[in-house]
């Protein structure tokens, strides 16, 4: 239990300092940008929304550092995002809301599996110690693990969507379709989740089963796996509970870990599929010089991150009993 | 009967014997058994040629330096090597069939029932995110027994043996103290009393007193319940005082092989001799302690002829162009040319036995 | 990024004696020798691009969109560059920022790993804590935040964006591995001889992580490698600048997958994935010469087959 807790203080300070971060950033920036800004929009902003500007990189404000600061901390508190500055007047929160779901669908589905798939298969890998299997994963993951995440997109939009043109490669759905809980429609969604699905599935799923398969290799050679041979245990007994269970746990935090890098790939993903998701938000609000947006999205992601770290980490101290006794 | 040779306190107190003779008929039967290590620049044999019986009851102890290849040899019989090592010759007959050769899966109906084995570190040897209990259970499901009072009660029942509380089987390897978890993996391999334990080193972890603890343990069980044990160690005056018959190993290599008190009142092998020449007596006297010159050989570059000449006191120029079969002189087998050829001019004023 | 697992146990050897041995150990090993092969393919392209393309890559002189002919061996760009000119001389860029991120990036993660260790405590503890939080707070898109407020990122800047923001991986592992260091013998004799900490740091223990070390800069600069290009792709790097990233970012915009124009697309793809797994081949090899259990095994064929389970 206070392993948890100790996760979880960890788990504010960080969001506190992605806050900060937010917060000084856009301050620390060399020359004046917000002069800069402020000549683009003229003429474009109403007043609102230049006093929204004028906020985020605390110029013309009668405020010290500090006042704005706590304002600042209040402010995300209470979930005012502010408001978007090219989907004005809407407010932040609720723009981010419809990138929400698609992200959470895509992203989330996906890593689930990739992590369930390699981990499955970086077993069965080393498992099979001198096998096909082990021969080829290796250097081959070694390899999709380096290839940039949006160059298997693009060629996934070459191949299958361009040349064979067996599935779409835009957007969440169809311009045309209506949204609704009919078949049709899921249909749709389906359909232009395949492709940007797989890209992420692909470039995702190399550093699970790597990891799983060395981590295997090491514990397969400790002298509790040869002791459960000993006592005649039948095989998947052995490579389940005796090499798996100890050769995941510290990949569940190496899981959390790399997670900040699958986000990464989500959003260059989205990118280039077009895909209406938190990724594709934020580079649009940063082509948009839209900062109110891009602030509250990052902190998003961090949010999410931090969450699925937290999980891991419950999880870990479910599995290991080692851990309720640390420190 | 205790024997007066060895007024070993601890055991007269116990009451056990050692010369009770075992009951006729080995229960092993390891023949020729050679193990190699395969490797990028060729293969290394660890295990040359190696031959031994051991009898329902006999408590046999292998000795020898780090690197003789005694693990590699308790391993290769308990059929539990792993790549790069393998049986490369040789069999292994537990009660007449031959397990070399034989898969996994084969060999589960006797692991465990009839052999079990016991490592070097609990903490190493048990699964360290699983309770004792579990790792108990384990082993009893995988051979059939699925009632849970009854897996309850055994696991009870063998920790009561070793002297353990049985509310432990809840507990996590982590929780036990050194000898408790070395304890426990002894009652574990207790479980269905098999014909043969195989021990590997269980003792080096701990400390001399909870060594001594443990050996007086593993030997009560062994009278009570009748199961062989092959003990594996590098201490040799450890395992003197509760071993049967004895095994001294070099460089993959059987030296010498008989029975424990022939071989301590009268060491043949140069070998043998150095390393009891190397324990002093407590109570003994003063004698100049010897250790033995140099180190083992490396196994991928052997020396030509006997392998120990390099550190022989009694080499002579044919040890260098002959390897050395076992000859056997009394009941022991020993293998070295000089002792083959009758030579007598053994140092018998330097003789170690066991009476201090 | 690449897998690693840290199971590397360092001796005292000499610098030379170990030269030689890691020399050999890469000659063996077939993946450290594709991976060097490219690596110093891609110098040697970066050295002397003049070499190989003749064409200016800034020079928008030619018909666009061509496919690949004898005079454009990739065809050229939907501006008119020449595409080969512009891979070509866009290795320069890629390579410094990789190297140059690397190293950056590895020194500050030895220099804050390697203290942290050493001085245990508190400060241990705030620094880990440090490390930590950088770590978990996602790198891409604080990238993306930091290199919007910067605007037009030059090769300078996005040095300097993916050193501070890249650190905190490899000072882990570097942290962990020191940490096993610090009990050991001779560091005790050198600080009973007096030595100071900073000495002890630098002389000592840091040329005993070689391995750790060179294992850290290959993930780096991998790293680099993948961010810098991801950022210019979405057109956070300098749009001007001859770099892969930047080739990928015009034939974005020029939308030259939906016209069919594919090599705009494939040859920078191509040679990112092709550097990346460059440094990523290094960096797995010197995983299995450190942990030899990692290694390709032979399947053994003979009546005694013995596998982890028979």
């Amino acid at each position: 239990m206070r392993f948890v807790l100790r996760r979880a203080g960890f788990f504010l300070l960080t969001l506190w300092a992605a806050v900060t971060l937010n917060f000084f950033l856009p301050r620390m920036m060399p020359g004046n940008p917000a002069i800069a800004m402020m000549a683009k929009f003229h003429g474009r902003l109403t007043g609102q929304s230049l006093i929204a500007l004028e906020t985020i990189f605390g110029v013309n404000t009668h405020e010290s550092l500090l006042a704005q600061y706590w304002h600042y901390l209040c402010d995300i508190a209470t979930g005012n995002f502010g408001t978007s500055l090219f989907f004005f007047p809407s407010p932040v929160s609720q723009v981010v809301r419809s990138a929400l779901f698609w992200t959470l669908g895509l992203v989330g589905l996906t890593t689930i599996v990739a992590f369930l798939l390699g981990t499955g298969v970086g077993i069965v890998a080393a498992w099979r110690r001198g096998g096909l299997l082990d021969g080829i994963a290796p250097p081959v993951l070694v390899i999709t693990s380096a290839i940039p995440y949006f160059w298997i997109g693009m060629m996934f939009i070459m191949i299958f969507g361009l040349k064979l043109r067996w599935l779409p490669w835009s957007g969440g759905t169809d311009i045309t379709a209506v949204p609704g809980w009919n078949p049709a429609y899921i249909g749709n969604v389906l359909e232009h989740a395949i492709l940007p699905g797989m890209a992420l599935l692909i470039t995702t799923i190399g550093t699970w089963t790597l990891t799983m398969r060395n981590n295997m290799v090491t514990i397969l050679a400790e002298d509790y796996v040869r002791m459960a041979r000993a006592k005649g245990l039948p095989a998947r007994r052995i490579m389940l509970d005796y090499a798996a269970r100890n050769a995941i746990l510290p990949n569940l935090t190496g899981f959390a870990m790399s997670l900040g890098f699958v986000v990464g790939g989500a959003i260059l993903i989205e990118y280039v599929f077009n895909y209406p998701g938190v990724g594709y938000m934020l580079l649009q609000a940063v082509q948009n010089e839209d900062y109110p947006l891009m602030q509250a999205l990052f902190l998003l992601i961090t949010v999410a991150v931090l969450v699925a770290i937290l999980l891991a980490d419950i999880a870990t101290a479910i599995f290991d009993p080692r851990t309720r006794t640390a420190r | 009967m205790s024997n007066p040779q060895l007024p070993d306190p601890v055991l007269e107190v116990s009451g056990l014997s050692l010369s009770d003779p075992p009951v006729p008929g080995p229960v092993l039967e390891v023949s020729g058994l050679s193990v190699e290590y395969v490797l990028d620049r060729g293969s290394v044999r660890a295990v040359d040629d190696v031959s031994f019986t051991v009898s329902r009851g006999e408590f046999l102890g292998i000795v020898g330096e780090s690197g003789c290849g005694k693990s590699t040899l308790l391993f290769g019989v308990a059929q539990l090597l792993a790549p790069p090592a393998r049986i490369c010759g040789g069999t292994v007959r537990f009660q007449g069939k031959n397990l070399v050769g034989l898969t996994d899966k084969q060999l589960s109906a006797i692991r465990w029932r009839d052999v079990s084995v016991v490592m070097q570190s609990a903490m190493n040897a048990l699964n360290p995110v699983t309770s004792i209990g579990k790792q108990f259970k384990d082993a009893m499901q995988a051979h059939g027994v699925r009632n849970g009072d009854e897996i309850a009660a055994r696991s009870a029942e063998v920790l009561r043996m070793v002297g353990i509380d049985p509310v432990h089987l809840r507990s996590y390897p982590h929780q036990l103290s050194g000898g408790m978890r070395q304890r426990s993996m002894i009652a574990m391999a207790m479980l269905f009393t098999p014909d043969l334990i195989i021990m590997d080193e269980p003792t080096s972890a701990l400390d001399v007193v909870a060594q001594r603890a443990m050996m007086v343990q593993i030997k009560e069980l062994q009278q009570t319940y009748g199961f062989a044990v092959i003990f594996v160690t590098h201490d040799m005056s450890l395992i003197s005082h509760f071993s049967d018959r004895l095994m001294v190993m070099y460089a993959g290599q059987v030296g010498e092989l008989g029975s424990t008190r022939k071989i301590f009142d009268r060491p043949r092998h140069p070998y043998t001799r150095g390393l009891l020449e190397a324990f002093p007596s407590i109570r003994g006297p003063r004698v100049p302690l010897k250790g033995i010159p140099g180190n083992p050989p490396d196994l991928a570059r052997l020396p030509t002829g006997c392998r120990f000449h390099p550190r022989c006191p009694l080499a002579v120029e044919r040890c260098m162009h002959v390897t050395p079969g076992l000859y056997q002189m009394d009941e022991t087998l020993v293998r070295c040319l000089r002792l083959a050829d009758g030579d007598t001019s053994q140092r018998t004023d330097e003789h170690r036995s066991l009476t201090p | 990024m690449a897998a690693t697992t840290v199971t590397t146990q360092p001796g005292r050897a000499s610098a030379g004696h170990a030269a030689r041995r890691f020399w050999r150990a890469v000659r063996r090993n077939r993946k450290a020798t594709a991976g060097a092969v490219l690596l110093v393919l891609f110098c040697l392209i970066a050295l002397f691009p003049g070499v190989l393309a003749h064409d200016d890559p800034t020079a928008q002189i030619y018909p666009r969109n061509l496919g690949p002919s004898a005079a454009h061996l990739f065809g050229t760009s939907g501006l008119g560059n020449d595409l080969f000119a512009q891979a070509v001389w866009g290795t320069r860029q890629v390579l410094i920022i990789a190297l140059g991120a690397g190293l950056a990036a590895t020194t500050i993660a030895a220099v804050i790993g390697v203290t942290a260790a050493y001085l245990g405590g508190t400060w241990d503890g705030a620094l880990n804590l440090l490390t930590d939080v950088l770590l978990v707070i996602p790198l891409f898109p604080l990238l993306i935040v930091i290199a919007a407020y910067v605007q037009n990122s030059g090769t300078l800047v996005l040095i300097a964006v993916l050193t501070l923001t890249g650190w905190s991986y490899t000072a882990r592992q570097l942290r962990s591995q020191a940490l096993t260091l610090r009990r050991r013998d001779f560091l005790e004799a050198a600080r009973v001889r007096g030595e100071r900490p900073l000495y002890i740091i630098v002389v000592e223990i840091l040329p005993t992580m070689i391995s750790l070390l060179l294992a850290a800069f290959l993930t780096n600069a991998l790293y680099a490698v993948l961010f810098a290009s991801s950022l210019q792709y979405i057109g956070l790097g300098d749009p001007n600048a001859t770099s892969w990233g930047t080739m990928l970012y015009w034939a974005q915009n020029n939308e030259a997958l939906q016209a069919g124009y594919y090599l705009q697309a494939i040859v920078p793809g191509a040679c990112i994935a092709l550097l990346g797994a460059a440094f990523a081949l290094l960096n797995y090899a010197f995983d299995e010469i450190g942990n030899p259990a990692l290694r390709p095994v032979r399947k053994i064929r003979s009546k005694h087959v013995q596998s982890a389970t028979s």
